[in-house]
């Protein structure tokens, strides 16, 4: 039982092995990687990505998927521009609208697939669409920016409050003066409330049993459909953070910003599958699968790497990581269908 | 002297440690009708499954039409004349392609010219249809057609191999009379065109319409073979019980008050409405063919299905579960049938498979698991219930077939419950696992009310107080076991008085 295989330990290790060997190699090309700031600025740049890839993990768990976490979260940057700037209302007031259409989507995500029987990529796919589309509506398809023109002929107003700027922009004293930013404060709070609530509550237990054999737990009196919606609802919360502090950020409303926010945080929760063998989507994997891709892109970016090389060894990652998980653990794989 | 179209001699299978098929030897002569009867776990689907080349002999010799016979798979099967139609009718078809695709599948996969010329297609294939008697049009899809023509399409879509064997495992459970009547037509043909035909059933009425020959299994061997004319029915029937029945040592404890009461309940609209009261402190079991409306009435108590017409009473109190979560809460618990399907959670393992349901009672505040109450809770059920294992965190399917069943069934026993309803605990596990089984069922009944479905009798034998009859899904029998009329019983479980067989209990 407790003999060693190496098969067995390089599907165990083999993924944090390549991100220790990763770190190594950049450090010793580049010594200036190993400095805090290129911690943070790694930890920043994935900050967004590796949330909403948090919440279509929870999508994942449940045997579901969620296409349509680019589209809220890019909703969600149009929606608290619009609230700011064209309503001129306080930062509150957009956090909530934000978080409120986060949820709602979700919801209707969850509806669509549990009461409508439509599939799950379907429905998130149309749901993408719709939202895609939905918020270019307001602004008749232009940036949301103080001053703007707005249909009626007049301009614009209202701003981006200080208070809700500083979601993305502020940095706390940790170590060093003003290192750490708010939204990697973000990140890692939501990553460990996502493992604690998927690993450790009778509800994350849950939602795996429905993702494993969904009529096992429906006879063992478990509400199927109402996890799957709130599972949905959990992803389309995050996508919403992950959209307010993208809109913090950039401090406008910008119609061509997110454009791979899905791809990466699918990416992301994917490689989770490999990381420590565990052959089934989960928190931690996912947060390193999106630390992973933020240190192999700033690593290559310090070694001069042209930027349109990003998506090919993205994608080449991914497919590296479902090797691992799917074709070296395949016999502990889930059963999907 | 009649041909033998298939000659097995010695045939082996085991499945790890489980032997399941210990040396058969059968003939198939070709222009008969031979019956297959056995128990649940007797090898019948084994024994298919090697004629029909999903599995592989592990020893043994089979040989067709004189020449050896070893497949390499299904379709070679195929190929070389050994034609077999499922008891789930849709793997012979595909639901989405028109009949005349379906019928000519087989050529379309081995290929042929790159475009389809349909105006041919449609007609080849209702040359193929008419052959079996088959009068549908050809361009409906197979969904849109009741189960029966699906059938009669995978056997025709069987027909174009010119087989040799046909192997029809439980064909008429899913159809009507009529149906079954046009099915048995096409039968008579075949075999008068020379065709061997194996023929599984349980159905009397199926077996005295078509056997020419029977063959009883028991425990991965022939244990009767039957093949003069009047077949003698009873005696394959006990040939395929065997003498456990006398084992049989139940000791009927007085009866607690009732916890269930069911009244004027009618599981469909055509079926007559029954009465149903269970007690504390007593095992009922309802036997019944496959389809007989066993599962219907689990669905019924355990809220999954609403009834036709009829009240529940719990208790005492008035019982209406919308939902398995509800019934749940009310203290009915229901242990699925076919496990792998209805109970295991395949990426769990053994402690998180038992504590399933009940992750509320394991959990504090803000719903985290306590991991310490539910290990010892699973480590009681895995003694209880005598699972092997190595602990509770070993994965569930690292475990044989009869102890992956014993946790399932050990999960429904691990808290008290007010009925519980056991559907088929004995499938597919070995006699060791079901007398384990068994007698958990049996030693922690006195509080509650206790519901074992099996198909099979001597199962109901082994286990129950009590023992009611289930066809046409309404009650038919009812019987305290003790010197059952066990041909009463079988009369009973095969729907007609006529089927009455004289079996001396």
């Amino acid at each position: 039982m407790k003999t060693f295989s190496p098969t067995e330990f390089a599907i165990r290790y083999g993924f944090l092995l390549l991100m220790a060997g990763l770190i190594l190699v950049f450090s010793v090309l580049r010594p200036a990687f190993m400095s805090p700031q290129s911690a943070v600025f790694i930890l920043q740049s994935v900050a967004i990505t590796g949330i909403l890839a948090l919440g279509v993990t929870a999508t994942l768990v449940v045997d579901g998927f969620d296409l349509s976490i680019g589209a809220v979260a890019t909703s969600s940057l149009m929606l608290s521009a619009y609230v700011m700037v064209v309503w001129e209302m306080g930062a509150v007031a957009a956090v909530l609208l934000c978080l409120a259409m986060g949820a709602v989507v979700g919801l209707i995500n969850g509806l669509l697939i549990v009461k409508m029987k439509v599939p799950d990529l379907l429905a998130t796919l149309g749901m993408m669409f719709l939202l895609v589309g939905l918020q270019r509506i307001p602004t008749e398809g232009n940036s949301i920016s103080t001053g703007m023109v707005l249909s009626d002929g007049t301009n614009a107003t209202g701003s981006f409050s200080e208070g809700f700027l500083m979601l993305g922009r502020h940095r706390i004293d940790f170590i060093l003066p003003d290192l750490v930013p708010l939204s990697v404060v973000f990140l890692i709070l939501i990553a460990v409330l996502v493992w604690g609530f998927l690993e450790l509550t009778r509800h994350g237990r849950v939602m795996y049993a429905i993702g494993s054999n969904a009529q096992a737990a429906r006879l063992a009196g478990i509400n199927v459909a109402g996890y799957r919606v709130l599972a949905y609802m959990i992803s389309g919360v995050l996508a919403s953070v992950g959209g307010i502090l993208l809109s913090a950020r950039l401090g406008r409303g910008d119609v061509a910003s997110g454009n791979n926010l899905l791809l990466d945080a699918v990416a992301a929760a994917l490689i989770g599958f490999a990381v420590l063998g565990a052959a089934k989507p989960n928190a931690f994997g996912t947060a390193i699968g999106a630390l992973f891709v933020g240190i192999l892109l700033q690593g290559l970016t310090m070694l001069n790497a042209p930027y349109y090389t990003q998506d090919f060894i993205k994608g080449a990652v991914l497919v590296v990581a479902l090797v691992f998980t799917f074709a070296l653990s395949g016999r502990v794989g889930r059963g999907r269908g | 002297m009649t041909r033998q179209a298939i000659t097995i001699r010695g045939l082996t299978k085991a499945f790890g440690r489980n032997a399941v098929l210990r040396g058969v030897d059968l003939d198939l002569p070709a222009g008969q009708v031979t019956v297959l009867m056995g128990a649940n776990g007797a090898g019948k689907s084994t024994l298919v499954k090697v004629l029909c080349g999903v599995h592989r002999a592990d020893a043994g010799q089979v040989l067709l039409d004189d020449k050896p016979f070893a497949p390499e798979g299904p379709a070679q099967a195929l190929r070389s004349g050994v034609v077999t139609v499922h008891q789930n009718i849709n793997d012979g078809v595909v639901p989405g392609l028109d009949v005349a695709s379906n019928l000519l599948l087989d050529s379309l996969a081995e290929g042929g010219s790159l475009f389809l010329n349909a105006r041919r297609m449609r007609e080849d294939a209702r040359r193929i249809a008419a052959a079996v008697g088959l009068e549908v049009d050809v361009t409906r899809p197979v969904a849109g057609l009741p189960l029966a023509d699906r059938q009669l399409v995978a056997i025709a879509r069987a027909m174009a191999h010119k087989p040799r064997l046909l192997i029809l495992d439980e064909p008429t459970s899913s159809l009507s009379m009529a149906e079954a009547q046009r099915l048995f037509t096409l039968i008579d043909r075949l075999r008068a065109d020379g065709v061997a035909i194996l023929y599984i059933s349980h159905r009397m009425s199926d077996i005295r319409r078509l056997a020419d020959r029977i063959i009883s299994m028991r425990d991965g061997q022939v244990s009767g073979l039957f093949d003069s004319a009047p077949l003698d029915y009873s005696a394959a029937v006990r040939a395929m019980l065997g003498h456990e029945i006398t084992e049989v040592d139940i000791t009927i404890p007085p009866p607690g008050p009732v916890m269930l009461q069911a009244t004027g309940l009618q599981l469909k609209p055509e079926a007559l409405p029954f009465d149903l009261s269970l007690r504390a402190n007593e095992v009922v079991a309802i036997t019944g063919l496959v389809g007989s409306g066993k599962s219907a009435l689990a669905s019924v108590l355990f809220g999954l299905e609403a009834p036709v017409a009829g009240r529940l009473t719990l208790n005492g109190t008035p019982y209406r579960p919308a939902n398995p979560a509800q019934a749940v809460a009310s203290g009915v618990f229901l242990a699925a049938k076919d496990r792998l399907i209805n109970a295991v959670i395949p990426a769990f393992d053994i402690q998180s498979n038992l504590s399933l349901p009940f992750t509320a009672n394991h959990s504090g505040p803000l719903g985290l698991i306590r991991r310490a109450t539910e290990r010892a809770a699973a480590t009681r059920s895995i003694q209880a219930m005598g699972v092997i294992c190595q602990g509770p965190r070993d994965g569930i399917l690292t475990l044989s077939g009869g102890n992956q069943q014993k946790v399932v069934v050990g999960r429904w026993m691990s808290e008290a419950s007010r009925l519980l309803i056991l559907d088929e605990p004995f499938q597919g596990v070995d006699i060791q696992a079901r007398r384990d089984i068994g007698r958990r069922i049996r030693d922690s009944a006195a509080t509650r009310a206790t519901l074992v479905l099996c198909a099979e009798i001597d199962e109901a034998l082994e286990v129950a107080d009590r023992i009611l009859v289930m066809s046409e899904h309404t009650i038919v029998g009812d019987h305290r076991n003790e010197g059952i009329d066990l041909g009463r019983l079988m009369a009973e479980v095969a729907g007609s008085v006529e089927d009455r067989m004289d079996i001396p209990a």
